[in-house]
């Protein structure tokens, strides 16, 4: 058994937290700025130039608010429910790569990790969601848990795709593999991964959880002060996860020329959070029933249909990957448009 | 244009069904016995040439004798509409059928008129007080209503 | 094994981000689904109509303007033409024109705020709302240039108004109405072939005409159920006999008729307003009334069609200054008659949505 290298640890827990809260606050204040220019008004722009100083201000009010907690919620559940929430998110950070071989841990099974990891979250904002002692937390915390369940399972097969082309599961091989881009070569499987994490992260269209206009503010109506911050900032830091997944899985990571690698997984990531912001300023929220019906009756059967034909594929093909972009981005296009014919959300039923 | 049925218009149509029913006629409204309410309502509704389905609205008028209750309908398909008044002479107890079996729309507003004029109806499905609340006591919109200062 | 399940008692409201003012829906839920709905009103009711009998005539004017309060040149219109009725007031035809080109300019008002709501209540984060309140901005601008107001106008008189529009509004007028054409298309091609829109709205809710008819539901709920009836062709007041437009109505009477007949609504009342200005008569817009007027006894109901459906109101006078009876007929009101019905086996979601479609103000529920 090798050395534990306490130095590499310490260094890279400190530069992941320091950098993760660091772009949380950033892409806080650059949602506030773009969501307000797509919605033909400015933004904040007052506290420091162009308003860059928005996102501390936001953090040291909310800092700074009394702690309130409803007289009949469980205490104990209800104090612990925003870390249980908050470090899962911060946790998958850890098999990132931001260097070629430059993660807290080049886990051989990351893969596996980044799935059970990004789970735990939901155990925290249910436990959220029961201890407010509040029947709006409730019917948020239930509709987290039945949305995050369906969704699990299309954004688990979509990986296997992913892992089936690069024969490893470890996130730096999978980083190196791509020469090209795996977007090009897995056009469904990265279709399919990205909504599926838009549910996991509970963004619009699938923000049921925090649906503004039914349930008030779902599982964080009872928090204030430092909770409240930390469910704030688990919001935020799980979408940035997703990005970076998103970014290492189907975008190549670090890999770019000229630059360094982190700034080529910084942009990529800022990317991938623009795409994420623009749907949430555009798009309405669908109903639970529909949300659940479309991951099991649409995006279940295509994940299933893209792991089918990746496995044929790379028996066919295994080492000639250019050949795949034309063949899987014609089975991506005629997949979507035959399930997009024949599936309707809505349109008066009642029910899955 | 809508046309409005005139008083002796409408008094002279319901003649033959409702001998005894019209007390007096004004210029554009017609007052009938309250115990015929219903049944003359229900033929203004289902009779053909009239069919009123429209059910424009009650208003509830306190004169200090006697309480008046004002109901306009409309009949969209032949585009006409016409006045029916009521009157409740009892003060202490005053109750009045419910129209709410014909139209459905006269469910908030008897409500209403139970709240702010006191009058109770007979036949309506949930007759509570819809603006104040349970414990209110008195009848705001009664000529003589004092809430004690 | 049947699992053991318990329903559950949800207030939604009276303070909710969705509830268009202080309105409490106590809802019995089995899971998501509603098993029963009791709508619960009164929060905002300030006995207008107690008011209304101790206040002159002329005073009860500004009283109007708070019933809808997002559509007050509509209640100004309905008062003013009740008691002109009622004491035989000739109307100078500048004057008519003007009240109809504010009445068509408050429809277009009203239905923004509706639709732009609507939307958001489906969750779409504000965006339409936004785009439709910039072009209520610029209208509530004309407003106030002319009345000094941005809400409750208080801008209608008996015989007219209370004085003439200043130099600037003509221009502004027009030039708000040459662009308003595109930006309705605007928002019809945002919002309404969306796909999550139209999952959310085709098919809940569904308003058969002959229940719509029956529940004395009138405005874009009536419409939007089929039924061809708008007071403006049926029964014309003011000048409105004078200009050509369409009434647009649904066929199904589900959410996104309601919305599409308010969307349609919009460009015909831009037609109406081209159509006014074109010929607007030169002469005085006030009539001399005395501040004191003593109509003489009767009784008079006049309606106009208020952006929310017919608003009527019911005047008894006994000979003095003051009237003797002051009822209003809100159209919130007979609508959410309804509401009820649609929403029961449908899920929380829904009745948020179907209550948005038919778009009520709380000022007019409770007056």
């Amino acid at each position: 058994m090798t050395e534990f290298n306490w130095g590499h640890w310490i260094l890279f827990s400190l530069l992941i937290l320091i950098s993760v809260l660091t772009v949380v606050m950033g892409f806080i204040w650059y949602e506030r700025r773009v969501l307000a220019r797509m919605q033909a008004r400015l933004g904040p722009n007052r506290a420091g130039p162009f308003g860059l100083l928005q996102p501390v201000a936001d953090v040291l009010k909310v800092l700074l608010k009394e702690d309130i907690v409803p007289t009949q919620a469980d205490k104990i559940v209800h104090l612990l429910a925003p870390i249980v929430a908050l470090v899962p998110a911060l946790m998958i950070f850890v098999v990132i790569p931001f260097q070629n071989g430059g993660s807290l841990a080049d886990l051989n099974v990351g893969v596996l990790y980044v799935i059970a990891v990004g789970s735990v979250s939901t155990l925290g904002i249910f436990m959220a969601g029961w201890a407010s002692n509040n029947k709006y937390t409730l019917i948020s915390a239930m509709r987290d848990v039945a949305a995050v369940i369906s969704y699990e399972i299309p954004l688990v097969l979509s990986l296997v795709g992913v892992m089936l082309l690069t024969g490893s599961q470890s996130l730096n091989e999978i980083v190196k593999f791509q020469a090209i881009p795996l977007i090009l070569t897995q056009p469904l499987g990265f279709l399919i991964f990205f909504i599926a994490s838009l549910a996991e992260i509970n963004r619009t269209p699938f923000d049921l959880m925090e649906a503004d206009s039914e349930i008030i503010a779902g599982f964080h109506t009872e928090y204030s002060g430092m909770k409240f911050a930390l469910f704030y900032l688990m919001e935020y830091a799980e979408t940035l996860a997703m990005s970076a997944l998103v970014a290492t899985f189907f975008l190549g990571g670090w890999r770019g020329p000229l630059l360094p690698g982190w700034l080529w997984l910084l942009g990529k990531v800022v990317l991938v959070f623009f795409v994420i912001m623009w749907i949430r300023a555009v798009l309405p929220r669908v109903r639970i029933d529909q949300l659940m019906s479309f991951a099991w009756k649409f995006l279940f059967p295509l994940a299933l249909l893209n792991l089918a034909v990746t496995a044929v594929e790379v028996i066919l093909w295994p080492d000639a990957t250019a050949l795949l972009i034309p063949v899987n981005i014609v089975i991506a296009v005629v997949l979507v448009v035959l399930f997009a014919r024949n599936f309707k959300l809505g349109w008066g039923r009642v029910g899955v | 244009m809508t046309l409005a049925l005139s008083g002796e218009d409408l008094a002279a149509k319901l003649g033959p069904k409702f001998p005894e029913s019209v007390i007096k006629t004004a210029k554009d409204s017609v007052l009938v016995k309250t115990g015929d309410l219903l049944a003359v309502a229900s033929f203004l509704k289902s009779e053909p040439g009239f069919e009123f389905d429209f059910l424009c609205s009650i208003t509830g008028v306190d004169y200090k004798e006697y309480f008046e209750l004002v109901y306009q309908l409309t009949s969209i398909k032949n585009n006409q509409s016409l006045v029916v008044k009521a009157q409740c002479r009892d003060r202490e107890n005053p109750v009045m059928p419910s129209l709410t079996g014909l139209w459905q729309g006269a469910d908030f507003q008897e409500r209403e008129i139970f709240d702010l004029l006191g009058i109770k109806f007979e036949g309506h499905p949930s007759l509570t007080r819809i603006f104040l609340w349970d414990g209110f006591k008195g009848f705001p919109l009664r000529k003589d209503f004092t809430d004690g200062t | 094994m049947v699992l053991k399940t318990e329903q559950y008692v949800l207030n939604i409201g009276p303070l909710h981000p969705s509830t268009h003012g202080v309105f409490r829906l106590r809802a019995t839920l089995d899971g998501e689904v509603i098993v029963e709905l009791e709508p619960v009103f009164g929060y905002l009711h300030r006995g207008l109509e107690k008011l209304g009998e101790s206040y002159t005539y002329k005073q009860s004017i500004c009283l109007t303007d708070r019933l809808d309060y997002l559509a007050s040149m509509s209640n100004n219109f309905g008062y003013v033409l009740a008691v002109e009725k009622l004491a035989g007031i000739a109307v100078p035809e500048r004057a008519d024109v003007l009240r109809v080109v504010f009445a068509e300019l408050q429809r277009i008002v009203s239905h923004l705020v509706a639709l732009g709501a609507f939307v958001n209540d489906c969750g779409a984060f504000q965006t339409p709302i936004l785009y439709m309140f910039r072009e209520r901005e610029k209208i509530l601008d004309l407003f106030e240039m002319c009345s000094g107001q941005r809400l409750t106008y208080n801008y209608m008189r008996f015989g007219g108004l209370s004085q003439d529009v200043p130099e600037e509004f003509m221009p502004a007028l027009r030039k708000f109405i040459a662009e308003m054409d595109a930006h309705i298309d605007e928002y019809d091609r945002l919002v309404s072939m969306n796909e999550i829109f139209l999952a959310r709205t085709r098919g809940v809710g569904i308003l058969t005409a002959e229940k719509a008819i029956n529940i004395s539901a009138s405005g874009p709920v009536l419409r939007g159920s089929g039924v061809k009836w708008d007071l403006r062709k049926a029964d014309p007041y003011s000048v409105y006999s004078r200009y050509e437009f369409d009434i647009p109505t649904g066929t199904v009477g589900d959410c996104y008729d309601r919305y599409q007949v308010r969307l349609q609504e919009m460009r015909q009342s831009v037609r109406i307003v081209r159509q006014a200005i074109e010929k607007l008569p030169e002469g005085p817009v006030t009539t001399k009334v005395s501040l004191n007027l003593k109509p003489p006894a009767g009784e008079a109901y006049a309606h106009v069609e208020a952006p929310k459906g017919e608003l009527g109101f019911y005047l008894v006078s006994d000979g003095t200054d003051r009237p003797y009876r002051w009822h209003v007929r809100a159209p919130s009101l007979m609508n959410l008659t309804a509401l009820r019905d649609l929403c029961i086996g449908w899920k929380i979601a829904d009745a948020i949505v179907i209550f948005g479609s038919i778009d009520i103000t709380m000022g007019e529920v409770d007056r």
